[in-house]
């Protein structure tokens, strides 16, 4: 009687598993992709190491003396001239910090927005802990509505015994949000109404709300920016001083409107005819109707889209440097003219562009999840 | 009582209340505007600003250093006018070229089967799409200022290209009496190319014989003026700069200005194009091809005949959208100062005559003509690539 033994098991080939094989199947699968793995190695030693020298390796980061456990850390703090040319200088972004934050918003008073930010951060934590609904609209709704007008109070002071704290000394990084902010959450209703005017039907409101969409979005910003601070004054009696910084929300406001419109009108197009008939059938009236059974369920499925629209507002922002505002681009001049840190700029646009990077892939991030979400709730 | 209802379903009824809120509506716009315009001329008189076009024949007075046409300060803003829509044109066009070529290049490498090539497309997707693009031309404009040398310090690529920080140098082809021939020549080599396609497709038609027509094709459209060209004793020399005093003189300069400019726009829409190649490649259903390969189509047949129709019909309306939004972008040259209409017409003209409103119209009225052209060519696009049902 044969007694088959097991064998032990023959190892696969090498190359078929392991990181041989990895690399073989997806770098190295055939001579055209050898030839492109190359090529592009080549291409990041080329633009990668001189990056990184730059930013990191060769770059000044001697902060100053400081103190930490009881040791001393650092040296006297670099100097525009011992810095160097060929390298990042970063003492110059630390002894900058503020300017590119705050703007020339007073050194003194500058807890206040300190606050608004730690409330912001506060209320978006909150916002991902909160799951009850009815709590969560109570919520959002002191988000959209408390929030704000707190913080206009605690920036711009003049009430309650704070100090009054002018637009034009508002800068920095915390304009870029107060106008992104303002610039979403005055144009989505605004937007809303102008979706519902193109679907409506009423002749005239329906031609006016077309005409202004279509105008809004056939023209670049700048050019409402141009109108809103030079020609928005004459429409008013008197030629009222406008402040500067209502000029260019006015103008995003007005911008964004259009924008959100085609936006929310997608969502209303997706909302089946079954819907309004329904609505209709049980007697519900025109606001009814909308507010109860068709705007619910457009935005929902626009908000995907109302997050994408609001990430290229937020773009739109940095234009405001045009008109002269002293938005966190601003200050990269603002701050290279300082006769301490003459020809800076290159540092100043380095740091801007890396916060404003991750403020824009952070927001495109959380819409691509939103828009993953969304989508599995209609498949089937 | 009987009188009561009629009011009441008078009022509730819905054509009445239509007529009723349009006609507020209608009331509420008409006095906006009439308050709103009756303000507008009381502070242009009140201000003494000049209304009307009648500036647009006045001495300029201002130079320009970029211009596609003739211009001097001597010229009228009339002429600023042209010059600045000329080249936010050129700024769309070369702008527009490289976005799709760089475009085309990151949305098929973003679906490479080779995993570095396609991680370094999705990388520099995210980089430089989530970078506002104003940053993007300041920050290539100051980094060209900085890094590039002075005329004399020029990098000298075959003493005919230059770059320095006053721009790139290159030389300029000149055309001489019976370069119009080799012109002709081209279009009539394209004119034949298509009637040599069409011929070839009927014969495809009628016999199933097929024929390759790229060797032709290049015959056609380069060979005929290249041949032309010879025949005629090459009518045409090159323009070399050349170093005079202490800058250069000749040949075609390309300032920083336009570099950068160009440079941030292609760089920038580019990863929208790519975006939109990627999902329309990935719209086409799997079963497409496998379909075409079960039919025995070639790789190259499937690709040119199956999947890239059908691509290129999800592909095309949000890369015509994104040449819309580049064009618009191109106004934001007025921060960098490039001549364009934003900057020379919009900036400088309206600083210098002060008349707001008429310029800035004016300035509208050309990006809104250029958008309508473009969603008029994206109309006739969606109705030639929509599915034909029966």
């Amino acid at each position: 009687m044969a007694v088959f033994e097991s064998q032990e098991l023959r190892k696969p080939p090498i190359s078929q598993v392991g990181i041989v094989h990895w690399l073989r199947a997806n770098l190295f699968s055939s001579k055209v992709n050898v030839g492109l793995t190359l090529a592009a190695l080549y291409m990041l030693y080329v633009t990668i190491p001189p990056m990184l020298n730059w930013m990191i390796f060769d770059a000044n980061f001697n902060f100053g003396e400081f103190s930490l456990f009881g040791f001393e850390f650092g040296e006297v703090m670099a100097t525009n001239i011992n810095c160097g040319r060929s390298a990042a200088c970063w003492p110059f972004i630390y002894e900058k910090f503020d300017m590119f934050i705050y703007g020339f918003y007073p050194r003194d008073l500058v807890w206040r927005v300190d606050i608004v930010f730690a409330m912001a951060a506060l209320l978006f934590v909150i916002a991902r802990l909160v799951r009850n609904y009815q709590h969560k609209s109570r919520f959002f709704l002191a988000m959209i509505i408390g929030f704000p007008i707190a913080s206009f109070f605690l920036i711009a002071g003049g009430v309650f015994g704070l100090e009054e704290v002018e637009t034009h000394q508002w800068g920095g990084l915390m304009l870029t949000l107060i106008i992104a902010s303002v610039g979403i959450i005055i144009s989505f209703p605004i937007g809303v109404m102008l979706a519902l005017g193109r679907q409506s039907d009423l002749k005239v409101i329906n031609f006016f709300s077309t005409i202004y969409i279509e105008f809004i979005r056939a023209v670049p910003l700048i050019t409402i920016l141009f109108m809103a601070s030079f020609v928005l004054p004459l429409f008013f009696t008197g030629g009222v001083d406008f402040d500067k910084l209502l000029r260019a929300l006015v103008a995003i406001t007005l911008f964004q409107a259009a924008y959100f419109a085609e936006v929310v009108r997608g969502g209303l197009q997706a909302i089946p005819t079954g819907q309004y008939e329904a609505a209709d059938a049980i007697g519900l009236n025109y606001v009814q109707k909308n507010a109860l059974i068709i705007l619910p369920q457009a935005l929902k499925i626009s908000i995907p889209n109302l997050v994408g629209s609001s990430i290229s507002l937020f773009k739109d922002t940095t234009l405001v440097l045009i008109i002269g505002l002293m938005d966190m681009l601003a200050m990269v001049n603002m701050t290279a003219n300082d006769i301490h840190w003459m020809g800076r700029e290159t540092e100043g646009f380095v740091f801007v562009t890396m916060t404003m990077w991750v403020f824009l892939y952070s927001m495109s991030r959380y819409s691509k999840k939103l828009e993953v979400r969304f989508s599995t709730d209609h498949k089937n | 009582m009987k009188k009561d209802n009629t009011i009441i379903s008078f009022l509730n009824n819905n054509e009445t209340r239509a007529i009723a809120f349009q006609v507020i509506t209608l009331l509420i716009i008409a006095f906006v505007f009439y308050s709103g315009i009756d303000n507008l001329i009381a502070n242009i008189e009140a201000r003494e600003i000049h209304t009307g076009f009648a500036f647009l024949s006045n001495r300029a007075g201002f130079d320009i250093n970029e211009s596609m046409i003739a211009y001097t300060p001597e010229h009228s803003n009339l002429r600023v006018f042209y010059v600045g829509l000329i080249n936010t044109l050129v700024v769309a066009v070369v702008g527009i070229v490289f976005a799709t070529i760089i475009g085309l290049i990151i949305g098929i490498a973003r679906l490479s089967n080779n995993w570095l090539i396609s991680k370094l497309a999705g990388g520099y997707i995210e980089l430089f799409r989530n970078i506002p693009i104003l940053i993007q031309i300041l920050f290539w404009y100051n980094i060209a200022l900085i890094t590039l040398p002075s005329p004399r310090g020029s990098f000298n690529f075959f003493d005919s290209v230059f770059i320095n920080k006053r721009g790139i140098y290159v030389p300029e082809p000149v055309s001489e009496p019976g370069f119009a021939w080799v012109l002709i020549a081209f279009v009539l080599g394209i004119i034949l190319t298509v009637f040599m396609r069409r011929h070839f497709k009927k014969k495809h038609d009628e016999t199933g014989i097929h024929t390759r027509t790229i060797g032709y094709t290049i015959g056609l459209v380069l060979g005929l003026p290249l041949v032309v060209f010879l025949l005629l004793g090459s009518p045409m020399h090159l323009d070399y700069p050349s170093l005079k005093g202490f800058n250069f003189q000749g040949g075609k300069t390309f300032s920083p200005e336009f570099l950068a400019l160009t440079f941030s726009l292609s760089v920038y829409t580019a990863t929208y194009i790519a975006e939109a190649i990627r999902s329309g490649i990935e719209a086409v259903d799997k079963g497409q091809k496998e379909a075409a390969a079960a039919l025995g189509l070639t790789q190259a047949q499937s690709l040119k005949l199956v999947v890239l129709p059908q691509a290129l019909r999800v592909a095309i309306p949000p890369t015509i959208n994104q040449y819309l939004n580049l064009t618009k972008n191109s106004s934001l040259a007025t921060a960098i100062g490039y001549p364009e209409l934003m900057a020379a017409f919009g900036g400088t003209v309206l600083n210098q005559v002060g008349q707001a409103v008429e310029i800035l119209g004016m300035t509208m009225a050309v990006y809104l003509v250029i958008s309508l052209c473009i969603s008029l060519l994206l109309n006739i696009v969606n109705k030639k690539m929509s599915i034909k049902g029966r």
